[in-house]
């Protein structure tokens, strides 16, 4: 996985609520075998309305979204974050985040802030003209006007994201843990083991 | 590894299950957690399964692992006459269902073919084959997992990294989330479902509103509801943003699981029920929030909008988008209604419809088709119903409702009788609510599109979409149940 330490660049000024995995990939893309080119299907029904972010020239290949509060909730699909990915999209900001989308998305090297609702509308208004930096080293997002905006991350994921690390490689490392607790696990619940 | 605590502190259902499962604490609070059960679907597994290869990496647990084959499965017969197994028309259907079905002889995973009598829908399958079983932790590429919370297991949808994450090491790495109690006392009213109380809460809660939660269901509403109801009710965790929900395991969940399949047999029966009597949660134990509900006040309900929380009684009316104080919400509401194409003030009675669909993981067990079919007997479907179809949660749901001559009443009464699967629920196989057309639908999500391209969804019970299903219109079941 690539390192990630910082996004700099306009964003996606999307803005609403509740918008689900259904919206940011429908199930008519989810037939594909393979992680790459989902971004063709991103977004489909927003597309479809006139004047939407996405189409609109300004943002073209920004690699930061903003959106409101419960982004990516519903269906467990990573194809949601692959689609994101396939789009070049880097980072996405919110007041919330639904968990399985969030742990989707730190497996693919996306980024998600938290934000509070009136900084994410502060940032969505400097979206409309001008780009935002996204700082993870200082877990920091700042405008060219002297905003800053300062999030948590999760250290384990930031780590991870700053490092490029591939979680499994790391927990195979534990094997000898793994093991250890599959032989208790085989005594004290063994009708676990059919 | 025992539930043991490592004080005496009250613990909930969740705390036990969670200390049971350590493998190992790190010093930022992330745990490595045991998984003991992980179902396997077409949909989330080949770039998993593709993972693997490129790593050079195995299945950790093949034992611990079962596959079938749901979403994408056309519930049109797939065997013909002569006993030939029928191709599936769509081609990319077809790839994902044959990827799954050499993917798991070639990683030794145990594998429920498409015609086998045993195949359904994933979170069917694992508690009819005793495959889900309490205090267990149990993870699927699909975020309706927390279904088998029902039965009093920690079940969670997972993303295809974390499927392969656990198929490689039968661990995922996990934050502890915050306990929720959901507490619904009192008695339900007449025509009253498991569907209307899960979704009276959603529009409680809101959709985000266990974001971050496990729920644990508590009250006697739940204590006296079937494992049916249960995993109905814990089906829809999800749609309130918990990704997992949680019934403490009691008698009636053992009577259940009891010689099924894949349940403890003999000594290790009374073993496993002698440890899960220690689960439910500890007098005393403190949740992280507690919502309360009467149970009087749940009445049979329906949704207007494209979220899950856009829930009212079958009684009401479409909202007034201006009626609500966040103006994020009202915004929401207003494209909601518009694609919805309903107008505020509109009575939900008066809600035509095309199409009905009684089926999906929320409600596609036994007793959810005896409810249906109770309101469908010696009735016909409304002429205006283009399309009523009836979709059981497996193939041994399916023979238990034939054997009860269930089938012929929803083939009398002018429902289609299906082979199992995900079916218009999602619409990834060929069962789809065409553009601007409506459908009175058993499952759990109105996303905009969900059920096709441009379609409209009601979510409600599977009483109440038979009695949509007669009328040709949302209907309150009340009405038709009297003298029954």
């Amino acid at each position: 996985m690539d390192q990630l330490r910082t996004v700099e660049g306009r964003a996606f000024p999307l803005g609403r609520k509740n918008v689900d995995t259904d919206v940011i990939i429908p199930a008519h893309y989810l037939k594909t075998i393979s992680r790459i080119g989902l971004g063709k299907g991103a977004f489909e029904t927003v597309r479809a309305e006139p004047g939407n972010v996405f189409d609109d020239p300004e943002y073209a290949g920004s690699p930061i979204l903003i959106a409101g509060d419960n982004f990516g909730c519903g269906s467990s699909r990573e194809h949601a974050a692959w689609a994101l990915n396939d789009m070049g999209i880097k980072a996405v900001i919110a007041p919330s985040f639904s968990d399985i989308f969030s742990g989707n998305a730190f497996k693919n090297g996306i980024l998600t802030v938290v934000l509070p609702q009136e900084a994410v509308d502060r940032l969505l208004e400097v979206a409309k003209t001008d780009p935002i930096a996204i700082d993870l080293e200082h877990c920091s997002v700042t405008t060219p006007f002297q905003d800053r905006f300062e999030f948590e991350i999760d250290s384990f994921r930031r780590n991870c994201l700053m490092k490029g690390l591939d979680e499994i490689g790391l927990t195979l490392a534990m094997d000898s843990k793994i093991s250890a607790y599959e032989t208790r696990l085989a005594t004290e619940r063994s009708w676990l083991s059919a | 590894m025992s539930t043991k605590p490592t004080s005496n502190k009250p613990r909930t259902l969740y705390e036990k299950i969670w200390d049971a499962h350590v493998v190992d604490r790190r010093d930022d609070g992330t745990c490595l957690i045991y998984i003991d059960r992980h179902l396997v679907h077409e949909v989330t597994s080949p770039q998993a399964f593709e993972g693997l290869r490129v790593a050079g990496r195995t299945v950790r647990r093949p034992d611990l692992t079962l596959a079938v084959p749901d979403h994408n499965l056309p519930t049109t017969p797939r065997r013909a006459a002569d006993g030939s197994r029928l191709p599936i028309a769509d081609l990319e259907s077809a790839q994902q269902l044959a990827a799954l079905e050499s993917n798991a002889p070639e990683f030794g995973i145990r594998y429920i073919d498409a015609t086998a009598p045993e195949q359904g829908i994933v979170h069917v399958v694992g508690p009819e084959q005793g495959f889900s079983q309490p205090g267990t932790t149990i993870v699927c590429g699909d975020s309706h997992t927390s279904c088998h919370g029902g039965i009093g297991a920690l079940a969670f949808g997972i993303g295809t990294s974390e499927v392969e994450h656990v198929l490689a090491t039968q661990t995922l790495l996990l934050k502890q989330s915050k306990t929720m109690e959901i507490r619904v006392d009192g008695k339900l009213g007449f025509g009253v479902s498991p569907k209307d109380v899960i979704l009276a809460i959603i529009g409680r809660i809101g959709a985000a509103g266990g974001t971050g939660y496990v729920i644990e269901y508590t009250g006697n509403v739940f204590r006296e509801m079937s494992v049916e109801g249960r995993l109905t009710v814990s089906n829809m965790s999800i749609e309130g943003g918990a990704r997992a929900g949680l019934i403490a395991p009691d008698e009636t969940v053992f009577a259940y699981l009891e010689g099924r399949p894949m349940a403890p047999k003999g000594a290790e029966w009374d073993k496993a029920v002698a440890w899960w009597k220690t689960l439910p949660s500890d007098p005393g134990a403190v949740y992280d929030k507690v919502v309360i509900i009467d149970a009087a006040e749940i009445s049979p309900s329906v949704t207007w909008g494209t979220s899950p929380e856009d829930v009212v009684p079958i009684t009401g009316v479409v909202p007034d988008p201006d009626s609500f104080a966040d103006p994020s919400k009202q915004e929401a509401a207003r494209k909601s209604l518009a694609y919805m194409g309903l107008t505020p003030g509109m009575r939900m009675v008066d809600v035509p419809l095309e199409h009905i669909f009684i089926g999906s993981c929320t409600n596609s067990r036994i007793e959810d088709l005896r409810a249906a079919a109770a309101v469908a007997k010696g009735r016909k479907v409304s002429s205006r119903i283009k399309q009523a179809l009836v979709v059981p949660g497996s193939g041994l749901v399916k023979l238990q409702a034939e054997a009860e001559g269930l089938d012929r009443i929803f083939l009398d009464a002018g429902f289609e009788w299906r082979e199992p699967g995900c079916s218009m629920c999602l619409a990834m196989n060929p069962d789809k609510v065409p553009p601007g057309e409506r459908c009175a639908s058993t499952s759990n999500r109105n996303f905009v599109g969900r059920q096709g391209p441009g379609s409209r969804t009601h979510l409600l019970s599977p009483e109440m979409a038979a009695a949509a299903a007669i009328n040709g219109h949302l209907s309150d079941v009340r009405d038709m149940m009297g003298g029954r």
